[in-house]
């Protein structure tokens, strides 16, 4: 057998054997201590947390006689169980990876060996890390935040949608159980739940294409108003019409909720000293929505209108010029050079801006917090988004299951969209073209 | 006839302006106006106050516990925006850099992971951290915060590195720098624009976000202001409105005056991120 052969084959047996074969100590005794932590965890730990995510415990908690006494005799917690299996799902992958690195990189180090080389030194192989594989090593931060901070809580929380975690199936008194698609076919076919879903799903539509349509109009149009060259102290204009975006949306959605109360807030002060009738802004199901939308163009047309201002001094004057020779009026002017410029420049943000509508969870919780509440709905209110709804259903109701079910939805209404747009930027398509 | 039409136009255009003016300066007057009047009701017959006091400040600092918060805030936010940059700078800059096996799959896994809900993950952090009791820390905060910020942002950093001509680093290359050399010699200080523009949405995204700080602290003297306002609001509004006043205006003023102060790159960042998806 070759020494890249054997190098190799003792890396398979166990890891850092196939390193310490071909000479490089340090490296091989670094991977023969994670090796042998690898083996342990995987013939003594993995198989119960495995066990564990696949059956969710089968020990209910509950009352066991002891002799005279009865004890509380605490049962497995399904929840634990299945994020403890999760990660060690995720560490066993990890482990796997970095076993098949392994054996590589001894069949390469031995492989070397056979042409003459000297193996690297464990200080020379840190370098060649640095300058061969430099995006690993740099991108190995992110990766693991990613994977335990983000990866891992998404899977969960779709494993979630498949079992019955809801209230009131809560451990540690209850077990978990595996349902399948028993919450998907419940929130099409059952009515309480349809009917909110339904409802809201439609209004999250309607909302999404109203909140995106107003502000991008709004700020083209303000945009376009403060880019007429007749207009001066451009910049004051912009740097005040700003200001709505300046300020934290959190704070002003706060104030908000205060200007438009029905009874002490002073817009309905104001309509009253016009002689005015006051309205029912935030507890009227109708005009809650238009509040929302209202606040929302507030907050929204300036970001809009910035970035078309921007497309605006873009626009070539020569094109005005060409036009005013062959004696287009404004409108011409308007509707064949400003429209499709701005139009075309911006058409990604749109894109954008609707995605993130569908999960515009700020405006709707800080102004009206879902209400009014419809009685005919699931724990849901006349201005609940599909999100607020998931919040709601998962931290106040203890409806985890379904909130996860909503979850979903969403990410295929928003993965829909955006797969469809960013396959058409450019980035995407001439990902190469600049270097 | 067409020069009067045009002073019309002119005219009304102004017009429109000063209103859009005044609808988009007054929330922000009637609460600072709000936050000095005496009293504590939401109900103010006079749009500027017939008395003005700085009670409401006053109380803020000696009644709550606004000073320990803000403390936490500035904490959360600092080392979030620390971390969350550097994490975001190592991975944008790879992706954007190197050609490495797996790299269309890790952008593919960064497009999917922004498009779920934020709130999804949210409750698994909360059961994985309850089950590690990392609970009410504002490390576990900062985690996430900054690996947050990393998918959020990953794109418009990538972009902007994608803009930077890679002769530059050839050059630093030759002449024998380590890349990680290359990396914060010529790189980092090029990057300014994108870096001020991630940092800062980085750090607005920790000061202002109560959802998941109001999941994760448990109590009162862990939280960020963030979570006190909207505590304050959702708990007591009616009857202590002006204080609440004075805490917004206290929570507004620095993210208001660094949007205000930092704009040129806000701009530039933002139409990067429009444009380049």
């Amino acid at each position: 057998m070759s020494s890249k052969g054997k190098a190799a084959a003792l890396s398979t047996l166990l890891m850092g054997l196939g390193q310490l074969y071909n000479r490089q100590w340090l490296k091989g005794l670094l991977f023969l201590a994670a090796g042998l932590l690898g083996i342990y965890f995987f013939v003594f730990e993995l198989y119960d947390y495995i066990w564990g995510l696949i059956t969710l415990g089968e020990t209910p908690s509950g009352f066991v006689k002891v002799g005279k006494l009865t004890k509380m005799v605490e049962g497995d917690h399904s929840i634990f169980m299945m994020i403890k299996g999760l990660v060690a799902l995720l560490a066993a992958l990890l482990m796997a990876l970095y076993y098949a690195l392994n054996i590589r990189d001894a069949y390469l180090v031995g492989a070397a060996r056979a042409e003459g080389k000297r193996p690297h030194t464990f200080k020379q192989s840190l370098v060649m890390l640095e300058q061969k594989h430099f995006a690993y090593l740099v991108l190995l931060p992110p990766f693991i935040a990613i994977a335990f901070l983000s990866v891992l809580p998404l899977l969960f929380s779709i494993l979630i949608a498949f079992t019955n975690y809801a209230d009131p199936i809560l451990p540690p008194a209850n077990l978990v159980d595996w349902v399948a698609f028993d919450n998907f076919s419940k929130m099409i076919n059952m009515k309480v739940w349809s009917k909110t879903f339904g409802g809201v799903l439609q209004w999250t539509i309607i909302w999404a294409v109203l909140a995106t349509v107003t502000t991008y109009i709004g700020g083209v149009l303000v945009a376009i108003l403060i880019h007429q060259p007749a207009i001066r102290f451009k910049k004051f204009w912009r740097t005040v019409l700003i200001i709505p975006f300046a300020i934290p949306n959190m704070v002003s959605l706060l104030v908000m909720r205060n200007m438009f109360n029905n009874q002490f807030g002073p817009i309905n002060s104001y309509l009253n000293f016009f002689g005015l009738k006051g309205l029912p802004w935030l507890t009227d199901p109708f005009w809650a929505k238009v509040t929302v939308i209202l606040v929302n163009m507030w907050m929204g047309i300036p970001i809009t209108m910035i970035l078309a201002f921007g497309v605006l001094t873009t626009i070539p004057r020569d094109l005005y010029e060409a036009a005013d020779a062959d004696g287009a009026g404004a409108i011409h002017k308007f509707r064949y050079i400003t429209l499709p410029m701005v139009l075309f420049s911006t058409a990604p943000l749109l894109i954008m801006q609707f995605a993130g509508n569908i999960n515009n969870f700020n405006v709707i919780y800080l102004l009206t917090n879902g209400e009014p509440v419809n009685i005919h709905y699931q724990f849901a209110g006349h201005t609940d988004l599909l999100v607020t709804w998931l919040y709601k259903l998962a931290l106040n109701q203890s409806q985890f299951s379904f909130a996860s079910v909503i979850g979903i939805f969403i990410f295929m209404i928003v993965a829909t969209f955006s797969i469809w747009s960013y396959t058409r930027t450019r980035s995407y398509k001439e990902e190469d073209m600049i270097q | 006839m067409r020069s009067s039409s045009a002073k019309w136009k002119l005219r009304t255009s102004y017009f429109i302006l000063s209103v859009l003016t005044v609808i988009s300066v007054f929330p922000a007057l009637w609460i600072i106006l709000s936050s000095l009047k005496t009293g504590n009701s939401l109900y103010s017959d006079t749009f500027i106050p017939r008395e003005f006091t700085f009670q409401h400040y006053i109380d803020l600092f000696e009644k709550t516990m606004y000073p320990v918060w803000f403390l936490n805030t500035l904490k959360v936010a600092f080392f979030s925006t620390l971390i969350g940059t550097f994490l975001l700078l190592f991975a944008s800059y790879a992706i954007s850099r190197f050609r490495f096996v797996g790299r269309k799959t890790t952008l593919k896994l960064f497009l999917v992971l922004q498009m779920f809900p934020g709130f999804m993950a949210m409750i698994a952090i909360f059961v994985l951290l309850n089950a590690m009791s990392l609970l009410n820390s504002h490390w576990a905060l900062i985690l996430v915060y900054s690996t947050g910020a990393i998918i959020t942002n990953v794109f418009v950093a990538k972009g902007f590195f994608d803009t930077i001509p890679k002769s530059l680093e050839d050059a630093a290359r030759i002449d024998g720098a380590s890349h990680l050399k290359v990396f914060f010699s010529i790189i980092i200080p090029l990057s300014k624009p994108m870096l001020t523009y991630a940092s800062l949405m980085i750090f607005n995204g920790a000061f202002v976000d109560f959802i998941f700080a109001d999941l994760i602290l448990r109590t009162e003297e862990q939280r960020t202001l963030a979570v006190g306002l909207y505590k304050m609001v959702s708990q007591r509004n009616s009857t202590e409105f002006t204080l609440f006043a004075s805490g917004a205006v206290l929570v507004a003023i620095p993210v208001t005056l660094l949007f205000l102060f930092l704009q040129r790159f806000l701009i530039e960042g933002l139409t990067a991120g429009a444009t380049k998806g």
